[in-house]
Order: C-alpha cells, then structure tokens, then sequence
C-alpha cells in the first residue's frame, strides 16, 4: 500500500535482477519478442480492465459532480454557503489539522524509537500500532464512548472539571487521531530500519548534537516518505464517518463534519445539497492522488 | 595522540565481544586490527570512538580518560564500513557538515568554511565532485568523501572500519597505497580494523591479530607473519601446513615413531606442527618424517599443490603441499614431506 515498500522493491530489483527481469533480458538478447499472450488477448485483458475501473471507480465520482450541479451552480453555491454546510466543513478542516499535526508528531517519534532503538516490548509497539487498521472505526468510536462518555470510566472526573468530550469536537479529534494514527508510522517504519543508523553515527562522530542530528540528518532523509504518510493521513482524517459517527452525537452546525453532514442531507431527501458537500470530499480525493503520485515519484527517485 | 586501551570487556548478551583486552598506540602510528568476522575488532573501534560503551575497563587519550567524553566531545575521525554518506546533501555538505553544526565560540564564517572544505577536496582529489550526492560517486570517490569529511573536524585520531572493504580488488590497492600515504602527511594515530591480512601487512605499523574477543599477538607485519606467536596467528595470517605430531621432552613423534624434528619449550602432549606450504619440501619417502600419498594435484598460480593424505593413529589427514613446476608427480605416488621451518603449538584438547 505504500511508495516506501514498492520504492524498497524498486531497490532490490536494480541490484539483483529478479527472474522475470532476466528472461526477458535473455528474450530481447535472442530477438524475439517480449510478450507471451497473443495481441487479442491484450487488447482484451486491458478493455476489460479499463471498463471495470471506469464501472467501479470513474462513474461513481463522475454522477458525484453531476448530482451536485444537477440543479445549475446558484443552488450549488448556495448549498455550500449554507450556515450547516460551512459549519461542518469548518469543523472537518479543524479536526484534520489537529489529528493531522497530532499523528505527525506521533507517528515520527514512533517510527524514530522502533527504526532506531532497541527496547523491551518494542514488537508490541509495531502490533500495536497496526490496531486501528484491523479494528473497526465503529468499535473505535464505541471504545471512546465507554470511556469518556457519560456513563463511562471517567465520566466522575471529566463531570467534576466540566469537560464535554463525547458528543462535543474533543471526541471527534480523539477517534479521529484513533483511525488515522498507522499512516505516518507505517510509511516511516520500514523506510527508517532501511536506512540504519550510521548516518546518526556519523553525525555525532562529527560533533552534531542530538537535536541537530535528528533536524540535518533524520528528519531530511524520510521528508518525502513523511508528507506521503501525512497526504493519506489527511485524506482518512477528513473523510472518517464510523468512528465520528458514533462519538459526534450529530449535533448540526456543532459537532457535524463533512462526512456525517452528507448523510443528514442525503437522509432528508436533499439531495442536490448532499452531494454537493460530498463533490468537495471527492474533490480532495483528486487533489490528494494527484499529489500522491507526484510524491511517489519523488520517493522513487530518492531511492536510486 | 597516544591511545590506551586498558583491560576492556564487552558483552552482548551472552556473546562476549572483547575480553580483557589492553592495548596501546604510540602518537602518529597506523595500527591495524585484523582478525575474522566475530574477533571484537570492530567493538575495539567503536569503544575507542565512543560509538560503543565498555562494560569494564578503561580507554585513555594522551593519558585522558577517554570514556567520560562522549563521542561528540572526543573530537575522533569515524570512516564508516560503507561511509554513511549523508545521503541528501551533495559532497561539499557531507565534507562541510562537522563545521557546520559547531556552536558558540567554534563556529566558523562561511567563507572559513568553504576554504577549509575546498582544501580538504583537493587533499583527497576530488575537488571537481563537489556538487555531485553520494548516489552519483563511484565507491572509491565516496570512500575519499567519507575521509575528507571525517578529516574535517582536524580529528588527531582517525578511525576507519573496513575502509576498503566494499570497493573491489583494483581500487583497493591503490587506495591503500594513497592512504597510507596521507596517514604519512597529517599530525594523525590512525587505527584500522580488517579482516584482509594482505591490507594489515602491507599498511600498518603495526598489526594487532584478534581472534574471540582477545587479542593473539601485536607485532610490525614482519613479526606476525614469521613469528606467529600463537597458532591461531599462524593459522589466520599467510598459508599454513598443519602437521600432527606429539611432544616428548623437547622432542617431535607421530605414530609412536620419532621424527628427527626439535620441538624445544613445548610442553609434552599432542601437538600441532604448523609451516608455511614453500617450507614443506618434497623427498623420498622412507627417509621423511613424514609419507603419504598424492590424492590430488592443482595448478595454483606459478605454483602447483598437492594433497597428501597422512596416516595418523586410526584415521588420516590431507595436508596441503607446495609442489616444484619441475617435478615429476602424479596423483597416487608415495612422498615423503620434509618441514624446513616450522613452530610447534600444543594441540586444543
């Protein structure tokens, strides 16, 4: 799933050739052609490909747009600038920054203790930190509920200072940065432990300190891999519903994000407004896939 | 600078890594430390540096203990196995880096910088690469950035670990005779650690054999190859005949039956008969303390070699022997095998 794994295969490959590279090396050496199938069953392979993508993937997103500027660009507009809309997409930036910037932190400190250290318990650390991927977002959200909800562990304490966390914007960050925590961590992890630590060492050796390592050294050589770990921790942060779902309580214009707010709409027949909110969501997907193969790029290069 | 190394032990887990080990390099000396994979002679290093803390034992600069420094503060030349070149700055960076993250009182304008780097290119002989990264550089002009750039905290100790040992033969050879050189024009001790015996021999001053965590002999290259003070030494550096044998007041048998061979100093017991293959010489067999049969012959450069297999107690041993271009030889035929030079160890029981 990751540019960091597929760019490590791509370094692995340049040095030894795999099988299938030297068969065809030797095919091409011997002048024959290359491909094995007939061209029919190219062609085919790939029309069908093709279909299934545009099916699957193309149309959806294409009836996305088109719904949400059905009934002409006023009612599009005026869908946006409504004060619940504005209020939800206000509230998803604010929970994206700060689960964002929360899980760039963690996610680096991690990955930096796993790829570099050696500690007791550290294997746990790597399963743990995988748990948000194979836990459901439901039962994510569920878990939070129980602790910091009403009738939850530490619903004394929170009542005695007076802090709302469930059903208020502090809920939403918390599963929020639940479900987004492995991005930045996974794509740092096996990009770090590649990289060892005789740069570090050498730094010391060369009279840098601790700090000033991790800033010239550390930090420079996984940026590419950690703005990719971001770039999809931002898209996951933004388009999260079941965790959300279970701790936001709905409260329009208050505790609505984008996602929660296009089911409400789409819930009450209107239509036009709900998918223009979800047209913005989409919009994002583009945005970040554009930006994601540009870093992949980028992360591919490094690797040569 | 003088280095001493003062009964260090290190331990990993339940792998001891270096036992007791003392040593000590006299100011401006080239010292390499050669042994095989597993002999702690890279643990040596790194403690020296301070990449790598002793768990008993002391390491003193110029008399100073060294280990209440920590590696930043001892102002040591690292050359890494494989250079650990910083990966994203080009090779003026990497060279300028030492210089760069000094604070306070020690930092240096720009154009000091600059200067210093340019100076420290041209040393090494790649003053026109300055702008290429690591990944554009061939293994030998990244090996000269990785000296340049460890030479540029002006270090008094220099330490290389296996400096040649990713680069291939040709490359190799030069580099050595360049660096040994270099070590020649700067104020510098410079310790190296490898496992090729031909690049201890032929660059050090000094040699220092470690094997399982100890060190076997220190001595110039001349002492270590003909004077192996201990059999693993002889073993390890150059190529050995192993002869058995056992020791009677002062005196060589095999088989019960006396050799004619002095084994003067060596305690009684089983004993290991160790010689260079050229001091093996071929004879008759009834007159050499030693006969066997020729299992095989090889071409072997402008040498030839051949296999002979000894009886000794119940079973048999295939010794290796140096065969003259010029004698006439075939697999199967009974030779006699006359050791000219020799040492005697005790067998390992």
């Amino acid at each position: 799933m990751s540019g960091a794994v597929s760019g490590a295969h791509a370094a692995a490959s340049e040095g030894l050739p795999t099988g299938a590279a030297r068969v065809d090396a030797a095919r091409r050496a011997a002048g024959r052609p290359v491909h094995t199938e007939p061209a029919a069953v190219r062609i085919a392979l790939t029309l069908v490909a093709l279909a299934f993508l545009a099916l699957f993937i193309g149309l959806p997103l294409v009836v996305v747009f088109v719904e949400a500027l059905k009934r002409g660009l006023a009612a599009y507009a005026s869908a946006l600038a409504n004060p619940d809309a504005l209020a939800a997409i206000r509230l998803t930036l604010l929970v994206a920054a700060i689960s964002v910037a929360a899980n760039l932190l963690f996610g680096l400190v991690a990955a930096w203790a796993i790829a570099k250290f050696e500690f007791p318990g550290k294997s746990l650390l790597i399963t743990l930190i995988d748990l948000p991927f194979s836990v459901s977002p439901v039962v994510a959200g569920l878990a939070f509920v129980l602790l910091f909800g009403a009738q939850g562990l530490f619903a004394a304490p929170l009542a005695a200072w007076d802090v709302k966390i469930i059903f208020a914007v502090p809920g939403i960050v918390l599963a929020t940065i639940f479900v987004t925590f492995p991005f930045v961590a996974r794509e740092l992890i096996p990009l770090m432990q590649e990289q060892g630590t005789a740069e570090e060492e050498a730094a010391v050796s060369l009279g840098a300190s601790g700090l000033s390592t991790f800033f010239r050294v550390t930090l420079p050589n996984v940026k590419w891999a950690l703005l990719y770990g971001v770039l999809l921790c931002n898209a996951r942060a933004m388009g999260e519903f079941g965790a959300v779902s279970v701790v936001s309580g709905h409260v329009r214009g208050l505790t609505n994000t984008m996602p929660l707010h296009i089911e409400i709409l789409y819930n009450e027949y209107q239509f036009a407004a709900s998918f223009a909110v979800a047209s913005l969501l989409a919009l994002l997907a583009l945005v970040t896939l554009v930006a994601k193969t540009i870093l992949e790029h980028r992360l591919a290069e490094e690797d040569t | 600078m003088t280095i001493e190394v003062a009964g260090v032990t290190k331990r990993f887990k339940n792998f001891t890594a270096l036992d007791h080990v003392s040593l000590a390099i006299a100011t401006g000396e080239l010292v390499a430390l050669l042994g095989p994979s597993g002999s702690g002679k890279t643990t040596l290093l790194r403690i020296i540096a301070g990449l790598e803390w002793p768990d008993a034992g002391e390491v003193r600069f110029d008399g100073q203990d060294a280990l209440a420094r920590s590696v930043r503060e001892r102002n040591v030349g690292f050359v890494f196995q494989h250079y650990a070149l910083f990966r994203h700055m080009n090779v003026f960076e990497n060279v300028a880096f030492g210089l760069r993250v000094r604070k306070g009182a020690d930092k240096l304008p720009e154009a000091a910088i600059r200067a210093k780097v340019e100076e420290l290119l041209s040393l090494v002989q790649i003053d026109w690469l300055a702008e290429r990264y690591p990944s554009q550089l061939s293994g030998g002009q990244r090996q000269r950035v990785a000296l340049a750039r460890a030479l540029a905290i002006s270090p008094k100790v220099l330490l290389l670990d296996e400096p040649f040992g990713a680069l291939d033969a040709k490359v190799r050879k030069e580099l050595r005779r360049w660096l040994r050189h270099l070590h020649e024009e700067l104020p510098v001790t410079s310790v190296l650690v490898t496992h090729d015996q031909e690049e201890a021999l032929e660059l050090a001053d000094r040699v220092v054999v470690m094997g399982h965590g100890r060190i076997e002999q220190v001595g110039s290259p001349a002492e270590v190859y003909d004077a192996p003070a201990t059999a693993f030494v002889h073993d390890f550096i150059g190529e050995t005949v192993a002869l058995p044998g056992e020791v009677r007041a002062g005196a060589l048998y095999h088989d019960g039956r006396p050799l004619g061979l002095a084994a003067a100093g060596v305690p009684d017991g089983p004993a290991r008969i160790l010689a260079r293959p050229h001091h093996v010489d071929l004879a008759p067999p009834g007159t050499a303390p030693f006969s066997g049969r020729v299992r095989a012959l090889r071409a072997f450069g402008p040498t030839r070699r051949a296999d002979v297999e000894i009886a000794d107690g119940a079973g048999t041993v295939v010794v290796e022997a140096a065969v003259p271009l010029d004698l006439a030889i075939e697999a199967g035929a009974l030779v006699g095998l006359v050791p000219r030079a020799y040492k005697v160890f005790p067998a390992k029981a």
